[in-house]
């Protein structure tokens, strides 16, 4: 028992010792870590970013001009005046996602109580800068009329307030930095572990350990708790400097609650990190299994379109998934502060499916050494 | 220009002052010489001297940097000299089977080179028949290159470099790891060609001494410079050495020889009562049908020196791997100190030292830090670590060393510190699989004076593997190994006597032709044959046919191989046809933007008849899922952080009964901004959902009249239903096919420069041109019929039709299959190992792809770099074009310009991936 629990801290202590001459896996994690956060944050605009517009004036009235000039930077692109047989042309081509009619009389209608029409064509292959500019312009177009008609506020029934709870500007950048973090925490958990093992395969280093008194267990237990050091440290440094200091995101909840989340995570994403490397020959079909995998573990974990969202299906076999409840507990305790009273759930999950990867590539481990 | 070399005794090659290094290291340092024609020359010293360097810069596989070279009569620094000659040389480089694709038969192996040298199919069949029944490769034409014996694939690497009866032959190291019997064979057939073809020239580099006898002509090179030249005689005569290995080491200069001295084996003393410590009875090891140990019997005593030879994969490692534990026996016993490997093998591993022929220590440790892991590994009690590792650094004369990395260090060196590693604990048992491959004889001879001190004073026995015999002959006993089974088992001097041969390698010789009858003489036979058949009356005559520039031989050759090689790789393959399709069924059902069933809770402070009816409005929606009601704020506090309600109504005390007075109270929504894009949208519902109700009210006041009611229509165009799906699939197409096309074909070439088989392009006919499009053709076939499937895929799965011209949107894919896998080759390229190129594409496809191309906002938004980069990404284009067709139900006509664009960018990518392909090494 003592001898295992030595040989487990030796070997982990090997695993260190290379990474830290490895330059390019260094390189890599410090990469990942702060640059690759810092411009997944800053890099993608908020949601509505320079909307390209044009409007079809037919009023030519006080009020369509105001409108005209309503749209602006940084949300807007300035409004280009185009005419009414341009639309399909230009919006085929792709050249705006917007464009808004005003129509003859518009002015005057409005006056007299007609109820008239503006019409607003939205390019919807633009995705969510079609939906989102939709309500903006709206919102925009409304402000701007009731502006114009100044004195003449209506009676309303009742208004509604909007209060955004733990984000209030509902910055995108807080969201976008934690999640990229959230990602690459399983990225590399995955090729840390899985190179440092094909590596010791590849160098026929394994093979010689597996002639010691050392067994299967003990070097994949090793592997596993050097890499998921290497990850806990980077990602708290991460989190505290980069994510908290230096692109100022709010941290609501416990950071140590979330590191021991982020450590029942690494616990399971290292064991598939081994597993991957003994079905992969060498790197580069990890590399390409890599692609395979890790791109449907983030996309369909809830950091890209809300879990709720996602067909009854994918969300049922996405519970099997360690990276599901990782985004799960990290946007409870990151952004609502949410304690272990909340977040037990997802770990203990976590604990369930870490416990079942890791048997299983035990099992295979120790079958593609044998 | 061209000379006739045939007649004269001019040099075939004649180095001035040739001079090249490696980043620092020099490798070969002011070499002249000349190398005479129509002779069988040796090039004799041990690795890392400079011996492939040189031939490598002969063939013109490696780009020259000091001196002048003259081949065949040409400068090689110029590049038309070097296109002319290439047909004329044969290079056959390092290392078993570097210029073939072992997932290859023999036969396709073959066939690749006899087109690529632009032989006709009935040329090829007779030269492919005539060369493989000289060799007896002709049974196994079916075989997998990678699945031959060593001996096997020299002679296929052989046969592929004579296809093109070549002027001249240059084999680097071709017996390197290979048995006796094999090399001799070799060699025979090297002599039977040579009187086939007596004006062909042979430069030959060898580390077997022994061979070296048989040459004709010997250059003896040590750290990059040349010690001497002459007939084999001669160097002897001028040593006054008994043989070629004694007549080398004297040849190096003073300090290397020094410490070197003639090794004495001292006598094995036998103790009769005592117990063997390795005992095998009728050990057996099947993979499938395979034998690979056939019932192999020895005992070995304490202290013995026990050598085992064989030809690679004739089961001397998997009996190892058999007594070491790794791997268990399927038949038979294996006892360590009589007691059988079996079960827990933990005590007698305790008892083992191992070390194999490839360095198996960490290599990003330092020595002592190697040193200090194994003895703690091995058990040693903490405060004797450092002690026996410092007892091993004296020992093994590690200690000026300690502290450097063992990448760095030479061959014999890192040799001496495994064994080092290996005996840390004081092992009974040794197990040394071939320990002294690729070591030169002075290093090789230090290393056996350590071993036989390990077996002669610490009574150590030593299992060990090697192809030298010399060292065999130092062994107590040997055993020799052929095809699984164990031909003799005695004393060196017992076998000699015994075959009544002279030699212990004679004597070998002898006993594998007894065991496998056929290989011998029907070589003899086969060789007869072959001289026998007219041999060309023209001096090759389809050397006329090899076209300077583009050959579509050449081309198809290429495109054929690199097909057959995918198609034989199960993970690429894979990741060819269903990476793509598997990829869009995540990213079609991941990246969605249809907010629904959003859950949400009420706070009704007002319980009344119109908070109902307000609470109603918002629960019918399709996009709200209501939860149970939540009645304080600190549940309220709760139930938002765990995530379960991602927005609450807060309807304040008396909301009826303002309504009816006209206060205009106002409602409270919570919402959850963890994740502000569902946020943003979850806002845009709730003010739509607030306009209906407050729609629905006023239909019941008839007098309420709205001053400024005005409406706005929108129109979500090419999408009305505002469904995700048909925005997502037709831009998810083009990113896919941008970037796993990418990959695969980046990682064809890299591949080629990883396993050393770029060397066919350095030295044969074979252009860049038709080199790189030539692999690409089957990644282009394969990504248009993926690029077909995901259009299926769209239509049937994700229910998202073709509403333009299907004929248009196929048409573009094609073209735009060309570029990105153009781009993989491009990336390929400029880069050196698999993992990095894997890297960089993904790097150089994901991000413009996703970010710059007008998936999400249109490029002319965009700023600066993005802004430049969107308009020359091809994904930009193909997103125009798929988008256009999908929703948006153009054709032709409408499209030409992104088309144009498309088929414009496919000449400027592959001219680009042409030219930063080098031919020649640098």
């Amino acid at each position: 028992m003592l001898r295992t629990i030595k040989n487990i801290y030796f070997l982990g202590l090997k695993e260190l010792i290379s990474l830290f001459r490895d330059y390019l896996l260094l390189i890599l994690i410090v990469y990942s870590f702060t640059a690759a956060v810092v411009v997944a944050s800053k890099g993608k605009p908020d949601s509505l970013s320079k909307a390209a517009i044009a409007v079809v004036d037919e009023d030519h009235s006080q009020l369509s001009e105001k409108l005209f000039d309503a749209f602006f930077p940084p949300m807007f692109l300035p409004a280009k005046e185009i005419g009414r047989p341009d639309i399909d042309r230009t919006m085929d081509e792709g050249l705006y996602t917007f464009v808004l009619v005003i129509p003859v009389n518009f002015e005057r209608d409005l006056f007299a109580g007609r109820d008239p029409a503006i019409q607003l064509n939205v390019d919807a292959t633009r995705m969510s800068q079609a939906f989102t500019g939709a309500g903006y312009i709206q919102q925009i177009i409304g402000m701007e009329v009731s502006d114009f008609l100044a004195a003449k506020q209506s009676r309303t029934l009742a208004q509604t307030v909007l209060r955004n709870r733990f984000n209030p500007n509902l910055s995108e950048p807080w969201f976008d930095s934690v999640m990229q973090l959230v990602n690459n925490v399983t990225m590399l958990a995955i090729i840390l572990t899985g190179a440092a093992l094909i590596k010791e395969r590849e160098n026929g280093t394994l093979e010689h350990l597996l002639v010691m008194p050392v067994n299967a267990f003990e070097i994949m237990v090793s592997k596993i708790w050097s890499m998921l050091l290497v990850v806990l440290i980077s990602t708290a440094l991460s989190v505290i400097f980069v994510v908290h200091l230096y692109l100022e995101v709010p941290i609501e909840g416990s950071l140590s609650l979330f590191l021991f989340g982020v450590a029942l995570h690494l616990f399971a994403a290292t064991s598939l990190g081994i597993f991957l490397a003994c079905i992969a020959q060498n790197m580069p079909q990890l590399g390409m299994l890599l692609i395979l995998i890790l791109l449907p573990l983030q996309m369909l974990s809830g950091t890209v379109t809300p879990m709720e969202s996602m067909p009854q299906w994918v969300q049922t076999i996405m519970q099997a998934a360690p990276t599901t409840h990782f985004v799960d507990f990290s946007q409870s305790i990151l952004y609502r502060g949410a304690g272990l009273e909340v977040v037990w759930l997802p770990f203990l999950k976590l604990v369930i499916i870490g416990a079942i990867l890791f048997a299983v590539s035990l099992a295979r481990f120790r079958r593609s050494v044998a | 220009m061209e000379q006739d070399f045939s007649g004269t005794k001019e040099p075939v090659v004649r180095f001035r002052d040739l001079t090249l290094s490696y980043g620092k290291v020099l490798a070969l340092d002011h070499v002249s010489l000349d190398l005479p024609a129509r002779t069988l020359i040796g090039l004799i010293g041990p690795d890392g001297v400079g011996k492939s360097t040189l031939l490598s810069l002969i063939t013109g596989a490696h780009a020259m940097q000091g001196g002048s070279l003259t081949v065949l009569g040409g400068d090689m620094r110029d590049k038309a000299h070097r296109n002319r000659v290439c047909p004329k040389i044969a290079y056959m480089p390092q290392g078993l089977g570097k210029n073939l694709y072992f997932t290859l038969t023999v036969e396709e192996n073959l066939q690749f080179f006899g087109r690529l040298f632009g032989h006709d199919k009935a040329e090829c069949r007779r030269r492919i028949d005539h060369l493989t029944k000289s060799t007896g490769l002709y049974k196994f034409l079916d075989r997998p290159a990678g699945k031959l014996s060593g001996g096997m694939k020299q002679k296929l690497g052989l046969c592929c470099s004579l296809i093109h009866d070549p002027d001249l032959l240059i084999l680097d190291e071709p017996t390197t790891g290979v048995d006796p019997l094999a090399r001799r064979q070799f060699w025979d057939l090297v002599d039977s060609i040579r009187e086939e073809q007596p004006n062909m020239s042979v430069v030959v580099a060898t580390a077997y001494m022994d061979e070296a006898q048989r040459f004709e002509y010997l250059i003896a090179m040590d750290d990059g410079k040349i010690l001497d030249t002459g007939t084999p005689a001669e160097l002897l005569k001028k040593t006054d050495r008994p043989n070629l290995d004694a007549a080398f080491i004297q040849l190096l200069p003073e300090a290397k020889r020094s410490g070197h001295k003639e090794l004495t084996v001292p006598p094995l003393e036998v103790d009769p009562k005592e117990a063997y410590a390795i005992e095998a009875e009728g050990l057996t090891r099947r993979f499938g049908s395979f034998v690979a140990v056939d019932h192999v019997s020895f005992k070995i005593r304490g202290g013995e020196i026990f050598g085992f030879l064989g030809s690679n994969g004739c089961g001397k490692t998997t009996t190892m791997r058999m007594l070491t534990g790794l791997l268990p026996a399927t038949e038979g016993t294996a006892k360590l100190f009589g007691k059988p490997i079996s079960g827990d093998t933990m005590a007698i591993r305790q008892n083992l030292g191992y070390m194999t022929q490839l360095f198996s220590l960490y290599g990003d440790l330092s020595c002592r830090q190697n040193l200090f892991l194994y003895a703690r590994l091995y058990g040693i009690p903490e405060e004797k670590v450092a002690s026996s590792v410092e007892e091993m650094l004296e020992r093994f004369q590690l200690k000026e060393i300690e502290n450097t990395l063992p990448k760095d260090l030479p061959l014999g060196l890192k040799q001496r510190l495994s064994l080092a590693a290996a005996v840390i604990h004081h092992p009974q048992i040794l197990i040394l699989d071939e320990p002294t491959s690729g070591v030169d004889p002075v290093a090789r001879d230090l290393f056996w004076e350590l071993i036989i001190e390990l077996s002669r004073r610490d009574k150590v026995t030593i299992f060990i593997t090697t192809h030298f015999m010399n060292e065999a002959e130092r062994c107590d006993r040997i055993s020799l190994m052929h095809a699984g089974k164990s031909l003799v088992c005695d004393t060196p001097a017992q076998i000699v006597k015994n075959r009544k041969a002279s030699t212990l390698e004679e004597a070998f010789i002898g006993y594998l032709e007894d065991a496998d009858p056929s290989s011998g003489k029907k070589e003899k036979v086969a060789a007869i044959a072959a001289a026998e058949e007219p041999s060309g009356v023209e001096k090759n005559p389809f050397l006329k046919k090899i076209s300077r520039f583009f050959s579509f031989q050449r081309y198809f050759t290429c495109a054929w191989r690199e097909n057959l090689e995918l198609l034989r790789d199960p993970i690429r393959a894979t990741l060819a046809l269903f990476g793509a399709m598997l990829l869009m069924f995540v990213m079609g059902y991941g990246i969605n933007m249809d907010v629904e069933d959003i859950s949400f809770a009420v706070l009704d402070r007002d319980q009344s008849t119109l908070s109902t009816n307000y609470v109603l409005n918002i629960a019918g929606s399709r996009y709200f899922k209501e939860k149970k009601p939540v009645r304080s704020y600190e549940e309220l506090d709760r139930r938002m952080k765990s995530g379960e309600l991602s927005l609450v109504v807060d309807i304040p005390p008396k909301f009826g009964q303002d309504v009816e007075k006209g206060y205009s109270p106002e409602i409270c929504f919570w919402n959850d901004g963890a994740m502000p894009s569902r946020a943003e949208t979850v806002s845009g519902y709730v003010s739509s959902l607030h306009k209906q109700w407050l729609d629905s009210r006023k239909e019941r006041e008839p007098n309420y009249r709205d001053k400024t009611a005005y409406s706005v229509e929108t129109r979500y165009r090419y999408n009305p239903d505002v469904l995700s799906l048909p925005a997502m699939v037709p831009a998810v197409i083009p990113i896919l096919l941008m970037m796993i096309p990418a990959i695969l074909a980046a990682l064809s070439v890299v591949r080629e420069k990883e396993m050393g088989s770029i060397i066919n392009l350095y030295v044969t006919p074979l252009s860049r041109g038709e080199f790189l499009l030539g692999k690409q053709l089957p990644y282009v076939l394969f990504s248009v019929l993926s690029a077909f499937l995901l259009v299926v895929m769209a239509v049937i799965v994700f229910d998202v039709p073709v509403k333009g011209s299907l004929f248009t949107l196929l048409l573009a894919l094609a073209l735009y299959c060309v570029i990105s896998t153009g781009f993989g080759l491009l990336a390929s390229s400029v880069t050196k190992s698999q993992i990095a190129v894997i890297f960089l594409t993904l790097l150089a496809t994901i991000l413009p792809a996703t970010q710059m191309c007008g998936m999400m906002n249109p490029v002319e938004t965009q700023e600066g770099a993005a802004k430049i980069i969107g308009e020359i990404y091809p994904t930009t284009y193909m997103l125009l074009i798929s988008r256009g067709i999908f929703n948006k139900a153009l054709y032709l006509r409408d499209l030409y310009v992104p088309l144009l664009v498309l088929v414009a960018e496919i000449p400027v990518i592959l001219t680009l991936g042409i030219l930063f392909q080098r031919k020649q090494e640098k």
